[in-house]
């Protein structure tokens, strides 16, 4: 079977954010990129199902020549090729999703594994858009995953519990946080990974629907009080809740 | 342009959700500034109290119903919104940015061909054209998006546009009574957390950081919590840690947060825990160290031991409770 997982490649989550001169993106300078958190356990389970099943994993990126990075960690890590669509324009969700699902076609892949959301736009729909330009079935924001005899289930999260999901391939799945443990990639797939190809072509053209008018910061929170610095203040506090902020 | 904009309104176990509330008054007070005509449909099995929804400017809601309706199918719900947003025409659709409308609104936007934007927190009208701010990065920016495409589709983030209070008005309800499903796939079991509080939907939020200790300390936190009907919180940390389940992560990795009230306990403030909680209305910090950069961002701060502080929090709001 082909698998297929599809990864971005985004500022760390620990990065401090700076707007850009162009008012409407940010400001690259400074900025660590990695993999898009959320991959990591599409990777994995990608990995853990062909471990079970058999077949063979390919990832895919859409993004400039940068996203080598984040196709690199994934081959390290095990996954057996990888493609580059090559894009250094900003793309809408959907206009992502297209050239994803033309490329997923073109590798007759029948199952794709995607992060829930890539932490830099924060979308969390390119997984769903792609399933459904591709007519497959799809589960989103997915803990839990079983593909035995072509039935998958799957456990998503919702508010205050999981739905415990039942669908069958071809599928995509989108990965959250507690699905697995990624693995670390050892020396011996790093240096794999340095013989592995990476395909590039460019993407396929796909327009935007969406037109980013402005980015700004938040407007920084005014610093509060301390109040005290032991038990002793917590009349104050109680009294402060109530009077003053009026929530309990 | 038939000039219409259709809300879908989530239910769960026969309810309407709140968060369906806060976007049908959305819809229709964007239907007012664009004068365009607003209607609604929801998809399920029997709902009790559909008729709430003419409170919030809502003149016809059609409700799609079938026995296997009860929980969310992705693909029965993709086709059966679908039909009825090409049937009615619908120029603009408007979902709650929930489990279900995170996983439900991209599937229509396909069907659409529509561009799509998520997680709306604000929403102008500027030349007759619609702009939404959305939060990125982990809540580290705001960008300001307009959507390009004739046809749109819009998410709201819950908690974020308040309904106000209903008026008297009732809505014509249409049932439809459905004879087929497409339930390729389907949620064949919903397994509830025992009995808590999700971070997501909670007005109040006690979270417990590091300073916590070790998992055994986290009953302080639930029994403050408790006491004040919370949901309770963590940092990353201690969700990398295995002391809490990931469910309850709040920052960039896990949940973005706006309860009026965010209790930190314990909690430093890495930039990507501020980010997911920044935006709520009053923020409480209980930290040993005076330096944490949660005090930047709280209202009200203890610099002071955790474990000597919340043990009297607790008795003096059990008091308060009492009064």
């Amino acid at each position: 079977m082909k698998i297929a997982v599809c990864v971005s490649h985004v500022p760390d989550t620990a990065t401090k954010v700076n707007i850009g001169s162009d008012g409407k993106s940010i400001d690259p300078n400074g900025v660590t990129y990695v993999v898009n958190p959320y991959d990591e356990f599409a990777i994995e389970e990608a990995l853990k199902t062909k471990e079970k099943l058999g077949g063979e994993v390919v990832v895919i990126s859409l993004g400039g020549e940068n996203n080598k990075e984040s196709i690199r960690k994934a081959l390290a890590m095990g996954v057996d090729s990888g493609v580059l669509l090559k894009d250094d324009n900003y793309r809408d969700s959907l206009a992502v999703a297209k050239a994803l699902a033309d490329e997923i076609n073109n590798q007759n892949a029948e199952l794709v594994f995607f992060g829930k959301q890539s932490v830099d736009h924060d979308n969390s729909i390119v997984g769903q858009l792609t399933a459904e330009l591709l007519g497959f079935n799809s589960v989103s924001v997915v803990v839990s995953f079983d593909l035995t005899d072509n039935k998958i289930t799957a456990e998503r999260e919702i508010e205050g519990g999981k739905e415990v999901v039942e669908t069958s391939l071809p599928a995509v799945i989108t990965a959250q946080k507690g699905l697995n443990e990624p693995r670390y990639a050892s020396l011996k797939g790093i240096m794999a990974a340095k013989r592995k190809t990476i395909e590039e072509k460019p993407a396929l053209p796909a327009e935007n629907f969406t037109e980013v008018v402005i980015m700004k910061k938040p407007t920084p929170k005014k610093a509060g009080k301390i109040i005290g610095n032991d038990a002793g203040a917590v009349p104050e506090l109680v009294r402060l809740l109530k009077e003053e902020a009026k929530v309990i | 342009m038939a000039n219409i904009i259709l809300v879908f309104l989530e239910q769960r176990n026969g309810l309407l959700k709140k968060a369906s509330l806060e976007a049908a008054k959305f819809a229709s007070d964007l239907a007012g500034k664009l004068s365009f005509d607003v209607e609604a449909v929801s998809v399920g099995d029997e709902i009790n109290n559909l008729q709430e929804i003419g409170g919030y400017g809502i003149k016809k809601v059609t409700h799609k119903k079938h026995s296997s309706l009860a929980d969310y199918s992705t693909s029965a719900y993709t086709k059966i919104v679908s039909d009825f947003i090409a049937e009615i025409d619908a120029d603009i659709v408007v979902f709650s940015n929930t489990a279900l409308g995170k996983d439900l609104a991209p599937h229509l936007s396909v069907k659409m061909d529509s561009g799509i934007v998520m997680d709306a927190v604000e929403c102008n009208i500027e030349n007759g054209e619609i702009q939404l701010v959305r939060p990125e990065y982990g809540s580290k920016a705001l960008t300001t998006v307009k959507i390009t495409s004739p046809k749109k589709v819009i998410t709201i983030r819950p908690n974020v546009f308040n309904p106000g209070n209903p008026n008297q008005d009732a809505p014509e309800i249409v049932i439809n009574e459905l004879t087929e499903t497409d339930l390729s796939t389907k949620t064949i079991e919903i397994k509830k957390s025992e009995g808590k509080l999700d971070v997501a939907e909670a007005e109040i939020i006690v979270s417990g950081g590091r300073g916590m200790k070790g998992p055994e300390h986290f009953e302080l936190i639930e029994k403050l919590a408790d006491v004040l009907g919370a949901a309770t919180g963590s940092s990353r940390a201690v969700v990398d840690a295995g002391w809490r389940p990931h469910s309850e992560q709040v920052g960039q990795t896990g949940k973005t947060v706006s309860p009026t009230l965010y209790v930190a306990v314990g909690i430093s403030g890495a930039i990507q825990h501020l980010a997911g909680m920044r935006s709520s209305k009053y923020i409480v910090a209980i930290n040993k160290d005076k330096d944490a950069p949660i005090f930047q961002v709280a209202d009200y701060g203890i610099a002071g031991d955790a474990f000597e502080v919340l043990p009297v929090l607790i008795e003096e709001l059990k008091k308060v409770k009492e009064d």
